[in-house]
């Protein structure tokens, strides 16, 4: 055991824990003020519900020793993460236990990004319920396939099939966090259908600044998602640092570049959302790469999912917070780009060499190929999860309570008090229990007293 | 009395009210409005989706007067208000029957 990498990846997991608040944040800025709790909910509610399923049997199947085929772990190794308090009980110089710990935000965080794509629109409780069979069929064992690695997590272990069979390069998750999320989200917009006045309406961002926090937030979480996937504080953490940050001001250069062409104006959004982009095109490839490598996947980021956020209206989606456009297209371009820029001597490339180095098209196949894997698997099971519950218990809310507004309908709370009034005398028309009623009436309908 | 009524430029809101105040106008009711007239919306980008935007933000100044402070309570508004661009907004005279002082129950005249 190694104290010091202990305590970077102890802390490199807190960081990760306060992305998913950040993305609330984002997400929460970004839709109209009648929605901004529901959305902020539908992160906070992965942040209960996610961890106790990781704690019950997640970690198990994702790191339990493989079934078969390198697709899903023993449930029954970890169940309820026994065994894993030992001292000799370590996943490579860490206690395991941090290990669970900074794997289980990342499973948070992930079923938090699909929200984006509903905005607005999903019953909260078949949103909770949708989360928790989306973890368990989706993400515990696509995190099997990406993040297991043989003898890893257990004597003898053997791992997923894309870190070990296939053996493609996801430092942090570009596949199973975010080519994942990003087409869930692509299909669960699918099936809730588009909001009501979608195109048509005005549906601006009611809260830049929150936003911007947000964005900020996440910049800063993801120094400990992707430096933390080290799992260790050395050379390798630290060349994922320095390419996150690297990869991220491109982007935002990139998108705030298209935007003023195209548009005519550099904006704030575009600004936090060409952060997000170079965050998760960066991903997958911040210790494989070295940084002109990270520099030109960060500005492609920035340039291609400015352009790829239109799509929706092209093809008639109602992808709310560009979730597709944003971490479906820039983790494809992070995942892809790893075959394209790896170099050998990055310290996370293990041996590999991309297409612009000279390695030729080995690299960039077995990206493709693990890419596209968890993107049809995700895009398929949360059709059918998405359609099983939009069939039963229902999923999307009634058309007469999204106009009302999705805070007030399904969680009784309302974001903000504009009634002025000196900080509230008019507000609400409701009473405590002691208050007493009036007396009097309108003459024109007759005194009572 | 008169109720005067004054929809404007956010923007020449505190020149307005200086001009008032020099002409003696002692108090008024002020409020964040928006709307829209010949001037119409604008156009704002939000990820590269244009969006219309009907309304724009504008202040509405409630001012109750007498009868014979109206046209110069007008005027000073009319002038100090003005840019000569499109959207500078408008400004409304209606009949006032009563106005009572809550503090102290003056009536009409001694009330404004």
């Amino acid at each position: 055991m190694d104290t010091g990498d202990t305590a970077w990846v102890l802390t490199s997991a807190a960081l990760v824990l306060l992305m998913t608040p950040g993305l609330a944040l984002f997400y929460g800025g970004l839709v109209r003020s009648k929605s901004v709790l529901n959305m902020m909910m539908m992160s906070f509610s992965s942040l209960a519900l996610i961890t106790v399923l990781w704690v019950l049997y997640g970690y198990s199947l994702a790191f339990g020793d493989d079934l078969g085929g390198g697709l899903l772990g023993n449930p029954t190794d970890f169940w309820g993460l026994q065994g894993l308090m030992d001292a000799e009980s370590l996943v490579f110089t860490v206690p395991s236990l941090a290990f669970v710990g900074f794997q289980a935000v990342f499973a948070i965080i992930t079923v938090a990004l699909i929200s984006g794509a509903i905005a607005d629109r999903a019953r909260f409780g078949p949103w909770l319920l949708f989360s928790g069979i989306w973890a368990t069929v989706v993400y515990f064992p696509v995190a099997h396939w990406v993040f297991a690695f043989d003898a890893a997590t257990g004597v003898d272990f053997v791992g997923g099939w894309i870190a070990n069979d296939l053996a493609a390069l996801d430092f942090a998750g570009g596949t199973a966090v975010h080519i994942n999320a990003g087409a869930a989200g692509l299909a669960l917009a699918l099936v809730l259908g588009k909001r009501k006045g979608f195109a048509k309406d005005p549906m601006r961002p009611h809260n830049l600044p929150l936003v911007m926090l947000g964005a900020g937030l996440l910049w800063f979480g993801w120094f400990g998602f992707n430096a933390g996937s080290a799992l260790g504080a050395n050379g390798l953490a630290a060349a994922a640092w320095v390419n996150t940050l690297a990869a991220t001001a491109a982007a935002a250069l990139g998108w705030l570049l298209t935007e003023r062409i195209r548009d005519g104006h550099a904006t704030s959004l575009g600004a936090a959302s060409g952060v997000v982009a170079g965050l998760v095109a960066i991903t997958p490839a911040c210790a494989a790469v070295n940084p002109m490598g990270a520099l030109a996947i960060g500005l492609v980021a920035g340039i291609l999912c400015a352009l790829a956020v239109g799509l929706k209206y092209r093809f008639g989606y109602d992808d709310s917070l560009d979730v597709v456009g944003v971490h479906l297209v820039g983790g494809l371009w992070g995942t892809l780009s790893i075959g394209l820029f790896a170099v050998l001597n990055a310290p996370g490339a293990f041996d590999n060499e991309g297409l612009i180095a000279g390695g030729g098209f080995s690299l960039l196949g077995k990206q493709a190929v693990g890419a596209f894997a968890v993107l049809a698997f995700s895009f398929v099971m949360t059709l059918i999860i998405g359609f099983a519950i939009q069939k039963t218990i229902g999923f999307r809310l009634d058309e007469e309570s999204e106009v009302e507004g999705i805070d007030g309908v399904e969680h009784a709370e309302s974001a903000y008090d504009f009634t002025g009034g000196g900080g509230g005398s008019l507000s609400g028309h409701g009473h405590l229990p002691t208050a007493t009623t009036a007396t009097t009436t309108l003459a024109s309908k007759g005194r009572t007293s | 009395m008169k109720l005067v009524t004054a929809v404007i430029k956010p923007h020449k809101w505190e020149d307005v009210r200086e001009a008032l105040e020099t002409f003696g106008v002692t108090g008024m009711t002020v409020s964040e409005v928006s709307g829209y007239g010949r001037q119409k919306g604008h156009t704002e980008v939000y990820r590269g989706a244009e969006y219309d935007v009907a309304l724009v933000p504008k202040i509405r100044i409630e001012i109750v007067v007498e009868d014979v402070d109206v046209d110069d309570v007008v005027a000073i508004m009319v002038k100090t208000a003005q840019t000569g661009r499109i959207g500078d907004g408008k400004v409304w005279v209606s009949p006032v029957d009563t106005v009572v002082r809550v503090r102290t129950g003056d009536r009409d005249g001694a009330a404004i």
